[in-house]
């Protein structure tokens, strides 16, 4: 939770008086385990898994690979995030498919786990694999619950065996028996059985449940469990694995912004695999899961690793101090600026580049707000420019806008608002190069958006645009910035401090992004 | 399988007041305990101090007084919030809302009986368009609680709208409490959220809101707070309804959310029948869970 910082901030503070030292004592290693074991409580992670893991830690951390790691305080997060890794199951299962059709796949769970939907998602999943899957609706327990599971059917375009209404009557075993036989009479070669959320401690249910692994023999029985779930994960798991022994774990609601360290204590606990993460509300929501990728999220450090990786593939150094070097000179054109652009779409999805970074839930919102396609609009209009208005756009002038607005599929007001941008931009980031003080947009008179004979109309509505327009194209820049950071290079002066001033809500990004000192020790960390 | 018991964190304390005096023993169980109870770490570790304190105080080596002053904290901390529901306005307006899966929809089928059994005539409002049968779900509720419903006219209606109706159909008929269903949404959805503040704008302009009802299932960890924040930030919520505490979670994260928030609890669900739903009374809560 944001309110606590994160434990590679919270890690951090407690390795502060350790760089002087270069070596851990047994009272440093301690003070480092508590933060972890509090870390880990934060993140729900089981009271019981949490102090094995801690044990664990501790006596590694005390051992002889700490003590001759160049920095033992990166090293204790590198074995922490080994440890939770090798509990999540190194690396990820396949789903089992029967030797003989049909594979018969029971989904098992508590109430609102997200059963029914994950059926929609898993069949839609194997029809795009080939598969002829049968859903089979045999909780019938849920009002409607039977009408749910038709409609997720028939959006997954997947047929739904429902002999029985639900709302608490008919046979759910019978039920499921008989869908197997359907199955193999219908030649469908996986049958996925939608079952009723039951409680752990409610022993009726938990026989029903097991009754119905009974009479089909599945070849997987799939728990799924929310990624919000607390303390009791434990406790459910436990009676699920008794009661019908599940053969793998799928954590759901992924994409909210709860840690899930459900999935450690239930892997750790029951020794089962998390095989499928499912993470919205879309039937397309769905995908293996990645345990590193948990670790990371569960420690709240963020993809880092990836980021770095994908980061530096992105931007080259030299590339990055000509840049520098151009905001000094003022020499900088749209052409820069369209490579800036295209190295940054190079790297990926800048959506998932920012999500990555540690500490970004709180961000996630303005994330989402993102559009990724006005990178792409921006990019039209200023490949639809000759190369010498490339270099100078003061050579802009109304017929060469209209021009460029038909080129590029855009109103002659966002060549306007383009143009605007960059200008404003390449002024601020000189003056930052420079050593200056940015001007705040909005806060100062605004650059004319019109000017060369478009009227005032249109540039009163550029102005009035502005606000939504600087917001997509900036974050750009922005992410920019934060990604050339996370490769280690600073474009002269320029990075932190300007970046408040362009979009993305500069105090959002300046309270979840990490210091480049940080990302920097990360990064060597990591890559060790 | 699991011991069929009360959500009482009894069993877990048992070691602890059961001892025959107070050592550090008592203090690990204890601590154990509540975070085994999702109190969290930093609820947790000030409850234990405040204890150890009032040990120290009194003098004490009673393990039985441990477990009177924990029952005090708690219900003393739970009791800090009035937990009455207000339904004074005709029609009283009841929004609910939470993330997916808490049991919402059950919740208000419960709710209604609850108020029909106080003679309140009652309608409901299945503004949950989005997913998949969802409106039947209320519609089966609704027959059960034997009160009315307002459906969406058609696939996929604008939720706000279908909220407007309900409302707009209570006055008419005079009918005395509207209670509005809404779809689950990941308090992390931008998008959904700012959908759920216009529906509250909506139904505002057809009469008062008197009480948004937040749905909290007990099983929830940490992120119980975060859910909170963000749907009063959006949906002003005036009350939390605790769910699923007929499980083995304790629902320890409300005492979190009530602090953090000012949010009193207002009513608790503990089971998948139509009378499993209580109001909220502090200090049989604090009895039950302390045992």
């Amino acid at each position: 939770m944001a309110t606590f910082g994160n434990l590679s901030d919270r890690l951090a503070e407690t390795f502060k008086n350790l760089r002087t030292k270069g070596k851990l004592s047994a009272s440093d290693v301690d003070g480092t385990v508590r933060e972890i074991r509090r870390a880990l409580l934060d993140a729900d992670v089981s009271l019981d898994v949490v102090k094995q893991f801690t044990a664990h830690v501790r006596e590694r951390a005390l051992g002889d690979e700490v003590n001759k790691a160049l920095n033992p305080a990166q090293q204790v997060v590198q074995i922490v995030n080994d440890e939770l890794v090798a509990i999540l199951g190194g690396e990820q299962r396949r789903l089992q498919f029967a030797k003989t059709a049909p594979t018969v796949i029971m989904l098992a769970g508590l109430q609102g786990a997200g059963k029914t939907t994950l059926a929609g998602k898993l069949a839609k999943w194997l029809v795009k694999d080939g598969h002829t899957p049968l859903l089979v609706a045999a909780d019938l327990q849920r009002p409607n619950a039977v009408n749910q599971l038709q409609v997720v059917g028939a959006q997954a375009g997947v047929p739904v065996y429902a002999p029985e209404p639900g709302n608490g009557t008919g046979d759910p075993v019978k039920v499921a028996r008989d869908a197997v036989k359907q199955a193999e009479r219908a030649q469908h070669d996986v049958v996925i059985i939608d079952t009723a959320g039951r409680l752990g401690v409610d022993a009726e249910l938990m026989k029903q449940a097991s009754n119905i692994r009974k009479a089909t023999n599945p070849d997987e029985v799939l728990f799924v469990i929310d990624a919000m779930i607390g303390q009791d994960a434990v406790t459910t798991a436990k009676a699920f694995q008794e009661g019908v022994d599940f053969t793998g774990v799928v954590l759901s609601k992924l994409d909210g912004d709860a840690r899930g360290g459900a999935a450690l204590s239930v892997a750790s606990v029951t020794g089962r695999p998390i095989i499928f993460a499912s993470t919205g509300e879309g039937l397309d929501d769905f995908e293996p899961f990645h345990p590193d990728r948990m670790a990371s999220r569960i420690l709240d450090l963020g993809d880092i690793l990836t980021l770095i990786e994908q980061a530096q593939s992105a931007f080259d150094e030299e590339e990055a101090m000509k840049v520098a070097e151009k905001f000094a000179t003022d020499t900088f054109t749209l052409n820069d600026f369209l490579g800036q652009m295209q190295q940054l779409r190079g790297a990926g999805s800048i959506k998932k580049m920012l999500g990555m970074l540690p500490g970004a839930g709180g961000m996630k919102q303005q994330l989402e707000n993102f559009d990724e396609r006005e990178i792409v609009r921006t990019e039209a209009i200023i490949q639809s420019m000759t190369p010498a208005e490339r270099e100078n756009t003061k050579l802009l002038n109304g017929s060469r806008r209209v021009r460029i607005a038909k080129g590029s599929g855009m109103t002659v007001t966002d060549v306007n608002q383009l143009v605007a941008r960059f200008e404003q931009a390449a002024k601020m980031m000189k003056t930052v190069a420079r050593g200056g003080m940015p001007q705040i947009p909005g806060m100062g008179p605004m650059p004319g958006g019109g000017g060369h004979g478009t009227g005032k109309r249109q540039s009163a509505k550029g102005k009035g645009k502005k606000q939504n327009a600087s917001r997509s194209g900036n974050p750009a820049k922005r992410a920019a910035e934060q990604a050339a950071l996370a490769s280690g290079v600073v474009p002269g002066e320029a990075g932190a401090p300007a970046g408040s001033g362009f979009g993305l809500g500069g105090g959002a990004g300046a309270k979840g992004a990490p210091s480049e000192e940080e990302l920097a020790a990360l990064q060597k960390m990591l890559r060790r | 399988m699991a011991e069929r018991a009360s959500w009482s964190l009894g069993a877990a304390l048992r070691g602890v007041f059961g001892a025959k005096t107070i050592d550090d023993d008592t203090w690990d169980d204890l601590e154990s305990a509540l975070i085994r109870a999702d109190f969290g770490p930093a609820i947790t570790e000030d409850i234990v101090g405040e204890i150890r304190a009032q040990v120290e105080r009194f003098k004490t080596t009673d393990p039985k007084d441990v477990q009177r002053m924990l029952r005090e904290i708690v219900e003393e901390r739970l009791a800090k919030y009035d937990p009455t529901l207000k339904l004074t306005e005709r029609p009283a307006v009841v929004l609910v809302v939470g993330v997916n899966g808490v049991g919402k929809t059950t919740t208000i089928g419960k709710f209604a009986r609850f108020l029909r059994s106080y003679d309140r005539t009652v309608v409901v409002g299945a503004a949950d368009t989005f997913r998949a049968a969802a409106v039947d779900q209320l519609a089966t509720w609704a027959e059960r609680a034997g009160v009315g419903i307002v459906r969406p006219e058609r696939e996929g209606q604008d939720p706000a709208s279908v909220a407007f109706q309900t409302v707009e159909q209570a006055k008419r008929d005079g009918t005395e409490i509207v209670i509005i269903d809404t779809a689950g949404r990941l308090h992390t959805k931008g998008g959904l959220m700012d959908e759920l503040g216009k529906i509250k704008r909506v139904v505002e302009k057809q009469a008062p809101i008197s009480e948004v009802l937040l749905v909290l299932d007990a099983t929830t960890g940490q992120n119980g707070l975060a859910q909170a924040e963000a749907f009063i930030e959006h949906g002003g919520v005036t009350g939390l309804v605790l769910t699923k505490l007929d499980g083995s979670a304790k629902g320890g994260f409300v005492l979190a959310v009530q602090e953090k928030t000012g949010l009193p609890i207002k009513l608790i669900g503990q089971g998948e029948a139509i009378g499993d739903l209580t109001g909220f009374t502090p200090h049989v809560f604090a009895q039950k869970l302390v045992g």
